[in-house]
């Protein structure tokens, strides 16, 4: 067998290209003068030191998990839905006014409801780029990346002409009421005797994430659906030939990923902010790019994935704070991150996959 | 780069008349060999072609002319052999080197910018220079010189989008000569021209000549051969079998020489018993997405337990007829399957619906069509299928565990191996990926089994065993269409043969009453319709 084993390709590429990212980071640490092992101290530190410090990386892996996701779906059918940011965006608007004009009595009715609002105004936003590609063939990638900045313009329009509380100063709606506040770790722990820190945003979004990491499983992998996105993503002549819908596989296959986009909201939004702000999604749907591509588009990697971001993020911030570290050197940081998984993937690969069939040739020999 | 390609402009170096015998000829190849894997595409070929004359190369698709070619126009390296040019031995490293040797290329599929003009095109990869400005005005006046040269009349400032195939052709050969080029290679020149614009062609090809251009034509079509060429050498499963004056032969020596005298594969049957018509196919019309018409008004039929075999060269529109009866392809005319009419376009025109009338089909392109490579064989196994109520758990999950016992039974009974459903379809070879699709289509007991190309691909052993698996499904009274390109294939399996050329019937007969040669003239379009001799 000429081919590398399945860990290695899974766990062992991810792995080492981590480690190279931190390598050189490291080194750019040194060129600025600081110490790069007491930088990822702090890091860990600020990432996994405390309950509040725990409490902000879940909630970032959440948004993560989301957006990872999501990006996966459509990549199953060879889409590259980089709408995810404006999908999000879109799903914080449907999630709100679920939020706004119901009086919701707790927020285990108001959570699925929030939840159909997010996941439809997501569906919706990627609804257009989609029919676009599957009936007149524009491409994917344009549109939906046109479509972040639609959705960004469209959200500031909304806020500031009909949400905006009437003599505020900031571009944010109304504060959603009690009923609509999802538990935080804090609550929900409480009962178990567990001490969570109160002011940590992660709250039961994290667990319907985990939900929807299970659902995609079975989605991709169990349904007849599943197999269709699978199949048209792996060859569109084939498909055509087995008697699946172009055009429905790809309208279908967005409707999804921008629904998984749309949820994301009822963490940032329902439950951290509590209210509809400008810009709430913050480039959480580009780092569900870098997620899925890590994760190999498996929601086991894409969760792993979203908790190494989600450390990167918290653990990034905290290392700012800290240490004389500028902000800016740690999304240098994230970038090379996201270049050594996503971008240089065949980097690692090509010799890795060379070493294994020398082992093997030897083995046989 | 840069520095390659003047290396190899320098090795290349035209030789001058005084090094060079007067008569040397233009080119002369002496003992290639290319092999890709275990495939032998060219064995041992030598040729000589003579300076300003028109030599063909003549053999079916897959005989290893392109191949041939290729090494000549430095796309690929042989393995072993010289190449002399003009008496001198050259070594030809890429497309540049074969430029500077004299060499130009009409590709079958245009190397052409469409949104350029014809002398932009002309000029591409030959500029002098940073600015365009003097090589457009250099240009002009050379291309008007060849065009008044050669008949070879094409606008210089015309857009290629907006030229007639003909004319790009046009084109692609001013860019040659534009490039001083005295050898010109011809790739299957007139499959995309209509018949006039062949003739055009062939009076260009004359006037090249007459100035003293040589000229070497590729071409599975008999009737240019004899049409146009001094001389014809025939190529077979990667060796030249002949070479011989075009004025000493005849179409059906080289129909002969083209398809040799292959031993014949044993298919144990006994005859037919056909029963009632099960597809019925009337004036049926295909034109493709470019808007080229495929299938150009046919009439066929089968019947229950029987095998028609359809031969013809790839290409003249059996794929086509294929994929409308596949149901991905959108057909005018009429079909019917037991009697009753199927959609040829719309939403019930496609490939589940075809399968829930019963047609299954064996795609003539596995790895494109008929399985997805990246899947392991179990979802394979269901491919097309996976909508049937048998391999669903409940409203929403998949019985993957039915699928997989399923799969596992099936590979043991069509002795896939090795036989485990886990393994990525693209791990088998050839021919046991070929026993996946048939597996998959024949377990479906459908009324009619299209299928195309059943062992290209696939080595002997698997051969028989898939021979044998559509003889029983003929004697278990299904209908078959069988599309191959194999005549060997054709004759040992059908109970009746269809000649398909440019997309229409040439005839049918019976293959008792048949032999190589007359199908081989059937196939290159030459035989005349012989009404209703078979298929009573």
């Amino acid at each position: 067998m000429n081919k590398m084993p399945k860990w290695a390709d899974a766990v062992l590429i991810p792995l080492i290209s981590i480690l190279l990212a931190f390598l050189l980071s490291g080194l750019v640490i040194m060129a600025i003068g600081k110490d790069p092992v007491m930088a990822i101290k702090t890091m860990v530190q600020g990432a996994f030191g405390n309950s509040n410090n725990i409490g902000y990386t879940l909630y970032y892996t959440t948004n993560f998990i989301f957006t990872g996701l999501s990006v996966a779906v459509a990549y199953h059918a060879r889409l590259f839905n980089i709408g995810s940011e404006g999908q999000a965006a879109l799903g914080g608007l449907g999630v709100a006014l679920v939020c706004l004009y119901v009086p919701w009595p707790h927020w285990a009715i108001a959570l699925p409801a929030a939840m159909i609002g997010g996941a439809v105004f997501g569906a919706a936003w990627a609804f257009i780029p989609a029919y676009l590609q599957a009936k007149r063939g524009s491409h994917i990638v344009i549109t939906t990346i046109m479509f972040n900045f639609i959705g960004s313009a469209l959200i500031g329009y909304i806020l500031l002409n009909y949400l905006k509380v009437p003599g505020s100063m900031s571009t944010e709606s109304a504060r959603f009421g009690a009923g609509a506040h999802l538990p935080t770790f804090h609550e929900m722990l409480a009962p178990f005797g567990i001490e969570f820190n109160k002011n940590a945003p992660v709250n039961v979004s994290f667990l319907i994430a985990l939900l929807a990491a299970v659902g995609f499983y079975f989605l991709i992998w169990r349904t007849r659906l599943g197999y269709e996105i699978r199949a048209y993503g792996q060859s569109e002549t084939a498909a055509k030939y087995a008697g699946i819908n172009p055009v429905r596989i790809v309208v279908i296959a967005m409707l999804i990923s921008g629904a998984l986009s749309g949820l994301m909201a009822i963490n940032n939004v329902m439950g951290e902010a509590e209210r509809l702000i400008d810009n709430a999604v913050e480039g959480a749907g580009f780092i569900g790019i870098a997620v899925a591509l890590m994760g190999r588009n498996h929601p086991i990697g894409i969760v792993l994935a979203a908790l190494l971001f989600g450390f990167l993020y918290q653990g990034g911030g905290e290392l700012s704070f800290w240490e004389s570290i500028p902000r800016e050197l740690v999304v240098v940081i994230q970038a090379l991150v996201i270049m050594f998984t996503g971008a240089l993937d065949n980097m690692v690969r090509a010799p890795l996959e060379k070493l294994f069939i020398a082992l093997n040739k030897k083995k046989e020999a | 780069m840069s520095v390659q390609s003047e290396a190899g402009r320098q090795a290349t170096a035209a030789p001058t008349a005084s090094t060079a015998p007067i008569d040397a000829p233009a080119i002369e190849l002496r003992g290639i060999s290319k092999a890709f894997g275990p495939v032998q595409a060219n064995k041992d070929i030598s040729i000589t072609v003579k300076k300003g004359t028109v030599h063909g190369i003549i053999g079916e698709n897959g005989a290893g002319k392109s191949t041939l070619m290729s090494i000549l126009y430095g796309f690929y390296k042989a393995d072993a052999g010289t190449i002399h040019i003009k008496g001198q031995e050259v070594q030809i490293a890429d497309s540049q080197a074969a430029i500077s040797a004299g060499i130009g290329m009409v590709f079958q599929h245009f190397k052409l910018v469409e949104n350029f003009t014809v002398l932009e095109n002309v000029i591409l990869g030959a500029e002098d220079g940073g600015l365009l400005k003097p090589s457009l005005a250099k240009a002009r006046t050379l291309l008007k010189q060849l065009s008044d040269e050669y008949q070879l009349s094409v606008d210089p400032d015309a857009l290629i989008e907006d030229l007639s195939v003909g004319h790009q052709q046009r084109v692609e050969i001013l860019k040659a000569l534009y490039r001083q080029a005295d050898i010109l290679i011809l790739d299957e020149p007139t499959g995309v021209l209509t018949p006039a614009e062949a003739d055009h062609l062939f009076r260009i090809l004359e006037g090249l000549k007459e100035q003293g251009k040589t000229i070497i034509l590729i071409t599975h079509k008999l009737r240019e051969i004899m049409e146009i060429t001094d001389t014809v050498s025939v190529m077979r499963r990667g060796e030249m079998t002949a070479t011989v004056q075009t004025a000493d032969t005849t179409p059906e020596d080289l129909a002969e020489l083209m398809v040799g005298r292959k031993v014949l594969l044993h298919v144990e049957k006994k005859p037919a018993t056909p029963g009632a018509q099960i597809l019925e196919i009337e004036n049926l019309h295909v034109v493709d997405e470019q808007g080229v018409e495929r299938v150009k008004g046919i009439d066929l039929h089968v019947r229950a337990g029987e095998i028609l075999g359809i031969c013809g060269v790839a290409g003249n529109g059996q794929t086509e007829l294929l994929e409308v009866l596949g149901g991905y392809q959108n057909g005018t005319g009429t079909i019917r399957l037991n009697g009753e009419e199927i959609d040829l376009t719309g939403k019930n025109s496609d490939g589940q619906s075809r399968r829930a009338r019963g047609i299954s089909h064996v795609p003539e392109d596995r790895h494109d069509e008929g399985l997805i490579l990246n899947f392991q064989a179990w979802e394979n196994m269901v491919f097309g299928y996976h909508h049937a109520p048998e391999y669903q758990k409940n409203r929403f999950l998949m019985d993957n565990a039915a699928i997989k016992a399923m799969t596992q039974e099936s590979m043991t009974k069509f002795d896939v191996r090795p036989p485990n459903p886990k393994l990525e379809a693209k791990s088998f070879s050839g021919g046991n990926q070929q026993k996946i699709v048939l597996a998959r289509e024949i377990e479906r007991n459908p009324d009619l089994l299209l299928i195309g190309q059943p062992t290209r691909g696939v080595d002997i052993g698997a051969i028989e065993f898939i021979h044998q698996q559509i003889v029983h499904l003929r004697d278990a009274g299904k209908a078959i269409l069988l599309v191959s390109v194999e005549l060997d294939e054709i004759l040992s399996l059908s109970d009746r043969i269809a000649v398909m050329f440019d997309g229409k019937i040439m005839g049918e007969r019976l293959p008792s009453e048949t032999n190589e040669g007359e199908l081989g003239l059937m196939m290159a379009g030459i035989a005349e319709e012989n009404p209703g001799e078979a298929g009573q």
